[in-house]
């Protein structure tokens, strides 16, 4: 054995050489990438089941089955369907805007994805820890219904431009409501910077999240949310009854399925920043809790970011399997009549629980 | 060294985006140039560190303000032709202009910029600098009341816009929906006893 441990020792010596010559510019592009492997490659195996989870789930409720054939219990379904996606020809249609169409994919998925940079893993991984990291994603996600309207418009089909047109007031209009939700998360954490707003919700235990003095605004975000996403109860932009698909009528094999990743990879995002704006992000429900105060459970790990965000995601295929789709004008209804009243007037709350230092802002909590 | 090559490429897309916005013969692709324009400034002002600006400028041009726009071209059947029928007509209207706005801009940039360093790199601020608490603490105190005019001013203009469009037209059709919501199974659906036919 001595000659292996010298080997993997000499091994080590020589990487740790090869690494310091590298100039700082290349290591630091290194660690980088190796940071963005490390969120994205998840995110897309959690992509994959989700659209299995949302059939089996969405199954279970309905009182079916659900795909269960490809691999034990269906699980290797999501890669039958890559693969049947990945090798279905691409087709443009006739005076479609060629180059355009092309690009309405990349354009909803990158936003997407890149979102992911401020979005604070546990309580020391984040790819990116930037001051502003709240506005950078109120930015990113209202960039997200470019993809939409690009893919309306250049697919040249009336069914495509009705879709993204929906679709595109659809998010303007709640793009609002969930700013103004933000305003009031702002007012309680006192930071831009999403790792202080979750640090801010530390305290003796889970009364000292944001969930309890911003319930309102908690419901507003992530109901503005599912219909940024375009996803039931507020999918009208796909509405097949009325109009088959929606912006993506146009698109099959893997420009519909880019469509698709973004999409699953936004309500993904929303429930992240749910978990992360009202739920504390990686802090333990149990933190505070007598008797498990020195155990793993009461300590803050990615695990209980996850546990939260599997827990919204199960919402969000809760409210598929379970309501109705809205009218459209009801839709409009919620996102300006009431969701936008409600967050103004909370915001004037939390002004006058500032100033009397009620709640979070009392001292010593 | 790479801020200055980046600093080169952006603002070479900035201004081959610019240029496309007055060249692109379909209006759709004219507003799509304005929006690379923007997210390119905006990287120019990340390079200055002055991240709140750029995040704004990309939140409220890129976000909203270009979506709107986008809606209205998609849906105005512009004829590129016709618009460009005065361009000989007006031409010397647009140099003058253009010219107007060059020896403004060479004025602040030549005649100015006397120790005030312009064409200098500023020198980087501590990582703990925060960009938005800075512009915040001046909004708030210094030009406090500049800025509430201003946001009075904004007030009066979505209050307008809304005047503007809110129109009584006749024969106009509204859900009134504190009646739907009352709405009773009873008012709506009537059980009705069918005696079988017999034959």
């Amino acid at each position: 054995m001595d000659w292996l441990t010298g080997m993997l020792a000499d091994t080590e010596l020589r990487l740790t050489a090869v690494w310091a010559a590298l100039p700082e510019f290349v290591r630091f592009v290194l660690v980088d990438l190796f940071k963005i492997l490390v969120v994205v490659v998840p995110l897309f195996i959690a992509v994959a089941y989700f659209t299995y989870w949302e059939r089996r789930i969405i199954g279970w409720i309905q009182n079916r089955l659900g795909p269960n054939r490809v691999g034990w219990e269906g699980v290797l379904q999501p890669f039958a369907d890559l693969i049947k996606m990945l090798f279905k020809q691409v087709i443009v249609p006739g005076n479609a805007n060629r180059f355009l169409f092309l690009l309405a994919p990349i354009v909803a998925l990158i936003p997407a994805l890149a979102v992911w940079a401020a979005v604070p893993m546990s309580e020391s991984f984040v790819i990116a820890d930037i001051n502003a990291g709240l506005l950078y994603v109120l930015a990113l996600t209202s960039m997200g219904v470019y993809g939409v309207i690009l893919a309306g418009w250049a697919s040249n089909s009336k069914y495509a431009f009705l879709g993204a047109m929906r679709c595109a007031a659809q998010i303007v209009a709640y793009e609002i409501a969930m700013g103004f939700a933000l305003v009031g998360v702002l007012m309680a954490g006192g930071s831009l910077n999403l790792g202080d707003i979750v640090r801010a919700q530390e305290g003796t235990s889970v009364l000292s999240w944001f969930l309890w003095p911003l319930f309102p605004l908690f419901l507003v975000y992530f109901i503005s949310g599912v219909a940024e996403t375009n996803r039931s109860p507020f999918d009208v932009a796909e509405g097949e009854s009325e109009i088959v698909a929606g912006f993506h009528v146009e698109y099959g094999g893997i420009g519909f399925g880019l469509f698709f990743v973004a999409e699953y990879a936004n309500m993904i995002l929303i429930t992240a920043l749910t978990a992360t704006f009202f739920l504390g992000g990686w802090l333990s429900p149990f933190a505070g809790v007598p008797g498990l105060a020195e155990t793993w459970i009461a300590a803050p790990s990615f695990g209980w970011l996850a546990a939260k965000m599997a827990f919204f995601s199960f919402c969000f295929l809760w409210f598929r399997a379970t309501f109705p789709r809205y009218r459209y004008d009801q839709i409009m209804r919620l996102g300006w009549k009431v969701f936008i009243p409600i967050t103004i007037v909370w915001i004037a709350v939390e002004g006058v629980m500032a100033a009397f230092e009620i709640g979070p802002w009392a001292a010593g909590i | 060294m790479i801020p200055t090559i980046l600093f080169y490429a952006f603002a070479a897309i900035l201004l081959i985006a610019a240029f496309g916005v007055i060249t692109a013969r379909n209006p759709v692709h004219a507003a799509l140039f304005l929006v690379l324009a923007f997210v390119q400034s905006a990287a120019l002002w990340l390079l200055m560190e002055a991240e709140f600006l750029a995040i704004v400028l990309v939140l409220v041009y890129v976000g909203a303000v270009m979506v709107l726009l986008l809606f209205v071209v998609m849906m105005l059947d512009i004829n590129v032709e016709t618009m460009r029928e005065g361009f000989t007509r007006y031409v010397w209207i647009g140099g003058l202009v253009a010219l107007l706005v060059a020896v403004e801009i060479g004025h602040v940039v030549w005649f100015r910029s006397e120790g005030m360093q312009f064409l200098s790199t500023p020198e980087p601020f501590p990582a703990d600098y925060s960009n938005t608490r800075e512009l915040g603490s001046v909004l708030y105190t210094e030009h406090v009341y500049a800025f509430e005019i201003a946001a009075v001013i904004l007030l009066l203009a979505i209050v307008a816009a809304i005047t503007l469009t809110m129109r009584r037209r006749p024969g106009l059709k509204a859900q009134n929906v504190a009646k739907q919501v009352a709405v009773r199974r009873e008012d709506r659906v009537r059980l009705v006893k069918v005696e079988p036919t017999k034959d």
